[in-house]
């Protein structure tokens, strides 16, 4: 996927919706600031996401980080070669590294999602 | 004259320059990674290794009774030093809690004394009362920020050395020191010492030397795989031989014999800080270190607690997902009556319990070369 055409959380997950499916994934600048990556806990299909509130964590050698719902919706599928082999989400976070389908709510998205230039100019303050 | 600013070792613009991810540590910036942790832990398990260790405390002692004083505040015997020769030893408190753990050196210009960078102010201020309470003729001095350290770690430490420095190591046992003239004329405290479980050295020379010989020596390891190595390789290095680390299996409340270095208190030696209150601990430490094996990957991190059905029986120390071992493990302190090998225990990680087992430590131990 074109990260330029994603949304973004403050707190680095990204979303693209698709009709009233959206995807979410870890952004490539969260993937490189965690490194080492050791585990990640995704939650079963049919579970019920609330916007903003952990969905799980990934868990590196220096830290455990909580995945945090950018939308609300119900998980209507998981990717389970990225549990199965953290790689993939390493090399490919905009892609085959995608980690959630969810069947949203409301096809609106939150308004506190940023766009890609916004994100960018927030991690590059955040990398000073 | 005193110009304050933020403690930076002489190889802070390098780290900078070179991928330094760059952390506060102890009040100082230091590289937490260059790359990621697993590369420059394989590079000291595999090759060899550079660490900036500038920010450790090294407190120089002279006079005719440097050696009480260091006696009365430490916990190990100072007069069994031989020339040259290294100590690994404690600073407790009168409650036999621990105010950090050191190594002493004995160097013909007198005693030397390396703490730990967190520690440093309170380890000054231990040494001081001591001194004031016993009046013994001697003075000390905080060399820490004209002196820099370089620690060169792995089974490739000796050939990366040897090629910068020739045959200044030959003869060195481990925990023994020696000055050596490094490229013909730096004066340099050369160690067999370190804090990864491998064959290794750690240098001590005039920070303004810091930076040519950092790189000299990356260059010399380059055919071994060298690589610059930041504060979390050093962590998972130590943790997996099963080294303490201030702050997690020792503190002011942990008492030595728990930790399982009781080895470094000689309680026959004499009178010294603490000595009353670690004969007790002696008899009755209140708790073991344990190695833990976790089913789980996820890691069982400092305090996480641990318990026997539903009893918790001790608290997590150090863990984390060991590079070398590929497990999740962790240190912790339990009650002695859980701690026996094979004992299966459970962890509370997050909320979550994970079946964990008691296994023996260190979890690493190093191939002996044979010599």
């Amino acid at each position: 996927m074109d990260p330029k055409a994603l949304k973004y959380s403050p707190t680095h997950e990204w979303v693209h919706l698709d009709g009233d499916i959206a995807t979410v994934g870890l952004s490539k600048f969260a993937v490189d600031q965690l490194t080492d990556l050791i585990v990640i806990d995704l939650p079963p299909v049919g579970k019920t996401l609330v916007a903003g509130k952990s969905f799980g964590e990934v868990e590196s050698v220096k830290s455990v980080n909580d995945l945090y719902a950018p939308v609300a919706g119900e998980v209507v599928a998981v990717n389970d070669a990225v549990a199965a082999n953290l790689q993939i989400l390493a090399e490919h976070p905009f892609d085959e590294g995608w980690l959630i389908k969810v069947k949203v709510d409301s096809t609106t998205l939150p308004a506190d999602l940023l766009d890609f230039d916004v994100y960018e100019k927030k991690i590059a303050d955040e990398a000073h | 004259m005193i110009t304050p600013q933020e403690p930076r070792t002489p190889l802070y613009d390098w780290h900078r320059a070179h991928g330094g991810r760059m952390v506060d540590f102890a009040g100082w910036q230091m590289p937490v990674q260059y790359t990621t942790i697993v590369e420059e832990h394989h590079a000291v398990r595999r090759g060899v290794g550079l660490f900036d260790v500038s920010h450790m405390g090294r407190l120089t002692f002279q006079g005719p009774q440097a050696e009480g004083w260091l006696e009365a505040a430490t916990t190990n015997h100072v007069a069994r030093l031989t020339n040259g020769q290294i100590q690994y030893s404690l600073l407790a408190n009168d409650d036999g809690g621990l105010i950090d753990d050191i190594l002493v050196y004995r160097m013909h210009f007198g005693l030397l004394m390396v703490c730990n960078a967190s520690n440093r102010i309170a380890v000054v201020d231990q040494l001081a009362k001591v001194l004031f309470a016993g009046k013994y003729d001697a003075i000390s001095a905080d060399r820490t920020h004209e002196v820099a350290m370089i620690a060169v770690q792995g089974p490739a430490a000796a050939a990366t050395l040897h090629a910068v420095a020739p045959n200044a190591a030959d003869g060195l046992g481990y925990y023994h020191a020696k000055i050596i003239k490094l490229f013909g004329t730096v004066d340099t405290i050369l160690s067999r010492t370190g804090y990864t479980g491998e064959d290794g050295f750690e240098l001590m020379l005039p920070s303004e030397e810091a930076v040519r010989t950092w790189e000299a020596l990356l260059a010399a390891g380059a055919p071994y795989g060298a690589k610059p190595c930041g504060l979390g390789a050093r962590d998972t290095l130590r943790f997996e031989a099963a080294m303490p680390l201030y702050g997690h299996e020792l503190s002011a409340t942990t008492n030595p014999y728990a930790a399982s270095i009781g080895w470094a208190v000689k309680l026959r030696k004499g009178e010294f800080v603490g000595r009353a209150a670690l004969e007790k601990f002696k008899k009755d430490p209140g708790a073991t270190r344990v190695g833990l094996r976790l089913d789980s990957k996820r890691i069982a991190r400092q305090g996480a607690e641990v318990f026997a059905g539903d009893s918790k029986v001790g608290e997590v120390t150090s863990g984390t997902f060991a590079p070398t071992l590929e497990q999740s493990l962790a240190m912790a302190l339990v009650d002695p009556s859980h701690a026996a090998e094979g004992a299966t225990l459970e962890v509370d990680v997050r909320g979550r319990r994970e079946r964990a087992i008691v296994v023996p430590l260190p979890f690493y131990k190093r191939p002996r070369a044979v010599e």
